[in-house]
């Protein structure tokens, strides 16, 4: 088990590309960190520097108690998922579960006791003779799993291991994943770029965008307090509505809309998430919806505020119709954000 | 009359093409075969011919154990012996140094790689007929002249050999390259259970080519094997066709006979590694 720090940990690749700017976060003992972030904003890059996959440019990163800018990644206890599984397409599964700890001269009775241990952990002592061809996405994807468990690493990574997956699949490995590192108890690093997973998995979510850290939090302070607007769009589908406002005299307006307040005078982007507005015949919001999206457990009113467009998310029950509706916002439900950096205020 | 029963002329026409086709190519083989069945003198007097004899057997004898010149070494037998040095020693030699300057090239951060490949690319356009004699100079100075070394070593090193490997080898995604390393094997190890067992397709591939051109050498071994005991069949061949003087009968029948052995080898190697294409083809995926 072991603690990852990093302290400015910077990527510049040969071709004078910043991938990562100078990143500094610690990752606790047993934690599930999730990086998450639109493709191309650094992930990958990130992941393989603390997999050694992948120079550090500058900065420090260290495992346990040892600062590994200069360990191989072999030797820096680690063991990673791939997208793409990356399995041994020559090799039976038993031998793509077995290969690293042949390589770490292993006897081969002791190989196959762990290799049995992590099949039978991950449902796949049926198919230990088979070769990954032969094997469904799933079940290669606990493949790769399981090559990562048999090495008893003191970090797992995990780069976007459920994108190749169905829908249906991901959810139901999104779940098994996380129960496996519970039971495990293994600090592990995930990447994925998609918010659901990043929400439902994480301990704590680091949210990048264009190679920088935009927050780090659990995925309720991500959730309900982005540390900016960008991280306000990118988590949770539907995104947080982002108004434009303005304060003056302590209150803070979109339109002739009073919302909030706030003591300084200036312009605003004010965010409100969608289930935060709710249809109330007194409410103060006037909506005028012009569509609706149903889905089944609940609905999403699209529609204009004040010439802004705004999403609201209304239980099942809410009558089918667009047109003219009035709405409250829950109190403590506005984020607000300096609309020149998009730093929350 | 279904759709599907209809005549049609463009079939017929197809046919008739891969029909006249491969009779061409068959036609020599039957030759060459009527010709080692008979006597000499028959040949001599008839030319080729449909009939088929009974000397099959007479002409085999002479063929594989029948010796000219002074030392009486140049057998068929010793012939076939060296032709398959030259064919596996070729092929596999061939095949090993392709395969590991394209592993340099492709998975090392080489200062000149894209470099290095295209200078052994350009070989191509120096084939052994272009550099035979300063080739064979290097062979003489270094005592190599009559030895399997100096057959073999000269023609090993291919540009078409690394070509392929490295197209090949570029194809392979680079997570298993990353999977590998946090495994733990290092470049030999990556190299011996990974890369080389994921080649077995393309292995098997240049091996035929490379067995099929080895062994059809003809100007190289002709240049370097003086000593009877070294000849290779396609060489030997000409040399029994050539020792017809005076009066002597041509030995169409045993020189005959020899050729259709030579040509026995290569066939065998396509056969075999063919069903071992299929077999890679369809099992494995990459
Ligand atoms: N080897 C490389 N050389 C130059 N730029 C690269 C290289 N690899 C990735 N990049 C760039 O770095 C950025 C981050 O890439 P990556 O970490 O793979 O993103 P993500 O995983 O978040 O989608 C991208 O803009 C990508 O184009
Ligand atoms: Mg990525």
């Amino acid at each position: 088990m072991a603690q990852v720090s990093l302290n400015n940990v910077r990527k510049v690749y040969p071709n004078g590309f910043e991938a990562v700017k100078p990143a500094s976060f610690r990752i606790e003992d047993g934690e599930f960190v999730v990086l998450v972030g639109p493709s191309g904003c650094g992930k990958s890059t990130m992941l393989r520097m603390i997999a050694g996959l992948e120079d550090i440019s500058d900065g420090a990163l260290t495992i346990g108690d040892r600062v590994v800018n200069d360990v191989d990644p072999a030797d820096r206890d680690i063991a990673m998922v791939f997208q793409n599984y990356a399995l041994y397409p020559h090799m039976t599964v038993a031998k793509n579960i077995g290969y690293g700890l042949k390589n770490r001269k292993i006897p081969a009775a002791d190989i196959a006791a762990k290799v049995q241990e992590a099949a039978t952990m991950l449902n796949l002592t049926d198919y230990l003779d088979r070769k990954p061809s032969q094997l469904s996405g799933g079940q290669r994807q606990r493949v790769a799993m399981g090559r990562a468990i048999v090495r008893d690493p003191s970090l797992f990574l995990f780069d976007e291991p459920l994108s190749n997956l169905d829908a249906k699949l991901r959810n139901q490995m999104r779940i098994e994943i996380k129960a496996l590192q519970r039971r495990l108890g293994v600090t592990s690093v995930y990447v994925t770029h998609d918010q659901v997973e990043a929400m439902t998995m994480a301990d704590r979510i680091i949210v990048m965008n264009a190679g920088r850290i935009e927050q780090i939090g659990t995925p309720a302070e991500v959730y309900h307090s982005p540390a900016s607007t960008f991280v306000a769009s990118f988590m949770g589908a539907p995104p947080m509505n982002l108004l434009t406002g303005r304060a003056e005299a302590g209150r803070v307006r979109v339109g002739n809309v009073m919302l909030h307040q706030h003591h300084e005078d200036r312009d605003l982007t004010v965010g409100i998430r969608p289930e935060d507005i709710i249809p109330d015949s007194h409410g103060h919001l006037e909506v005028e919806v012009t569509l609706i999206e149903e889905l089944g457990a609940h609905r999403l009113l699209h529609g204009q505020m004040q010439g802004h467009p705004l999403t609201i998310h209304v239980g099942k029950d809410h009558p089918v119709e667009t047109g003219h509706i009035r709405a409250a916002i829950k109190p403590n439900a506005v984020s607000l954000f300096d609309p020149a950096s998009g730093v929350r205020l | 009359m279904s759709v599907s029963k209809r005549f049609r002329w463009s079939a017929v026409l197809d046919h008739s093409i891969l029909i006249i086709g491969s009779l061409i190519m068959i036609l020599p083989v039957v030759m060459l075969l009527q010709m080692a069945s008979t006597t000499d003198i028959h040949t001599m007097k008839n030319g080729p011919g449909l009939i088929f004899g009974d000397q099959l057997p007479v002409n085999f004898e002479k063929a594989m154990f029948k010796a000219d010149g002074f030392t009486g070494a140049n057998t068929g037998v010793r012939m076939l012996y060296n032709s398959m040095i030259l064919g596996f020693g070729f092929a596999i030699g061939k095949i090993v140094i392709g395969m590991m300057a394209a592993y340099a090239i492709v998975y090392f951060r080489l200062r000149f790689a894209t470099l290095a490949f295209w200078v052994i690319f350009t070989t191509l356009l120096l084939p052994l007929e272009v550099r035979i004699l300063p080739s064979y100079e290097i062979v003489q100075r270094l005592g190599m002249l009559n030895t399997y070394q100096g057959l073999i070593i000269p023609l090993i090193a291919s540009a078409t050999a690394t070509f392929f490997f490295r197209q090949f080898f570029r194809s392979i995604p680079e997570e298993l390259v990353e999977a590998a390393r946090i495994d733990g094997a290092g470049p030999i190890k990556f190299f011996v259970d990974i890369l080389v067992p994921l080649s077995r397709t393309m292995i098997a591939a240049m091996f035929i080519i490379m067995f099929v051109y080895g062994w059809n050498q003809y100007l190289w071994p002709t240049m370097i094997t003086t000593e009877e005991g070294m000849f290779t069949l396609v060489r030997g061949i000409k040399q029994i066709t050539q020792t017809l003087e005076g009066t002597n009968l041509p030995e169409y029948g045993r020189s005959n006979l020899l050729a259709i052995i030579a040509i026995l080898p290569p066939v065998l190697i396509v056969i075999f590694f063919q069903s071992w294409f299929v077999k890679g083809l369809t099992e494995s995926d990459k």
